[in-house]
């Protein structure tokens, strides 16, 4: 086991550490933009789209990551559909997770009693913003902490978007052990750092919902 | 420059998929191995055994599968062993998956009234006897949906031993797309080989979850 090389590579691998802060913010926001109104689709939309999203879900959920990944930034130049490899890996994360998520909103939604929608639909407000205003706050608090998880899942998973060459920590992983040659040492520093990601965005997501949502997340 | 035939490459990617069904099946039986032995130190009456055994747990849980695949594959050399692909992707799978597996029932040892464990000793039967006959019977019966789930997510997970120098499906892709040029066609096949695999036991998982007594 030898560090030297460390203190140069500091640089580095906050670089890329940075890069995969970016992932999964952007992907943490899109996916779960995109599952609330796939959710709202799959409960209150035209019987072709209910499919749709249906079918959606099941292939995402049946198949690797890596290979969604590869179809997304290989597959698609050859519809003539070109990304950049960190625009491919956004939209294949944000893909990958709201698959994931849209189950778990959907299940927030059918959590809250009929009765709310009712109870607002009387007063007057008009159902769109029954839905904003009433149903999706309750929603989010209950599912909350099982988004938390997925989120810190989809986190751990972005390592993958190093094969499209994302510049994020992994792939600087892979940068550096082919300088130092001491593999094991750098993969072993940015483990070390992937937990540590991985438990500050755990505690940050669980304190932010607690204000946000006053959510008993625990 | 040789040519490939469509039914060449599903030829190929057939063949290459029975090493990602045995990946997955040695790691789901290692993994279940290791998760027992994990198990018994999570709910041991010591308490340092039973941190000891989350510490690995939220090890495991709190790190990206790829990077666990590449400290085995470097790791293991530097302790004087030869390692291959198959080794390091066997290894490293079998340590993911029991700590998930571990995990998982744990929440079923977790889920059973206390009185069970009462019920047992007031029997005259000892710990071992407790877990043996009555507490892990139940907390497997109570976990299979979960359990299976994971199963899907272990037989995904394989996708990433390309990455460490594994011939599996993916890797097998990577080599005929270099071949032949059409991503479409083989990643859209490689994704519909792991769809059948991983819908069967998705929709049984989704059964015995719907069959499950509610408590």
């Amino acid at each position: 086991m030898a560090f030297a090389w460390l203190p140069g590579a500091l640089g580095d691998i906050a670089h890329g550490a940075a890069t995969t802060i970016l992932l999964i913010a952007v992907t943490t926001l899109a996916g779960t933009l995109l599952s609330i109104l796939g959710a709202a689709g799959r409960r209150n939309g035209p019987v072709l789209l209910k499919r749709a999203i249906a079918c959606y879900v099941e292939v995402m959920r049946n198949t690797p990551f890596l290979v969604q990944l590869f179809f997304i930034f290989f597959g698609l130049p050859s519809l003539g559909i070109r990304l950049d490899p960190i625009l491919a890996a956004m939209l294949a994360m944000t893909l990958n997770m709201a698959a994931y998520t849209i189950e778990i909103v959907g299940a927030g939604l059918d959590a809250v009693p009929g009765g709310q929608t009712e109870a607002a639909l009387a007063l007057g407000l008009r159902p769109r913003l029954v839905f904003i205003k009433i149903v999706l706050p309750q929603a989010l608090k209950v599912i909350y902490p099982a988004l938390t998880s997925q989120i810190v899942i989809m986190m751990l998973e972005s390592a993958v978007v190093s094969q499209i060459a994302v510049r994020e920590l992994t792939y600087e992983a892979d940068m550096l052990q082919a300088r130092t040659f001491r593999s094991f040492e750098t993969y072993f520093v940015v483990t070390l750092v992937y937990l540590v990601l991985s438990m500050a965005l755990r505690r940050l997501l669980v304190s932010g919902g607690r204000r946000a949502l006053g959510a008993g997340v625990s | 420059m040789i040519e490939f035939t469509f039914w060449d490459i599903v030829r190929n990617l057939l063949l290459a998929a029975r090493w990602t069904v045995l990946l997955s099946l040695a790691a789901f039986v290692g993994g279940g191995i290791v998760g027992m032995i994990v198990l018994f130190f999570r709910i041991a009456k010591n308490k340092w055994s039973r941190r000891i055994a989350s510490g690995y747990i939220a090890l495991f849980q709190g790190t990206p599968l790829l990077m666990q695949l590449f400290l085995m594959f470097f790791g293991l050399p530097m302790l004087g062993l030869r390692i291959e692909p198959w080794t390091a992707a066997v290894l490293g799978l079998t340590f993911f998956a029991s700590a998930y597996l571990a995990e998982i029932w744990r929440s079923g040892v977790a889920a059973l009234p206390l009185g069970q464990w009462d019920a047992g000793a007031s029997l005259g039967l000892h710990y071992l006897q407790e877990l043996r006959l009555i507490i892990l019977p139940q907390a497997f019966s109570i976990t299979r949906a979960p359990t299976v789930g994971f199963l899907v997510q272990l037989i995904k997970s394989t996708a990433l031993t390309s990455i460490i120098g594994f011939e599996e499906l993916v890797r097998t892709s990577n080599a005929i797309n270099n071949a032949t040029f059409e991503p479409f066609k083989v990643y859209g096949l490689v994704a519909l080989i792991f769809f059948v695999m991983c819908f069967p036991l998705t929709q049984y998982a989704r059964r015995l979850e719907k069959r499950m007594p509610a408590r």
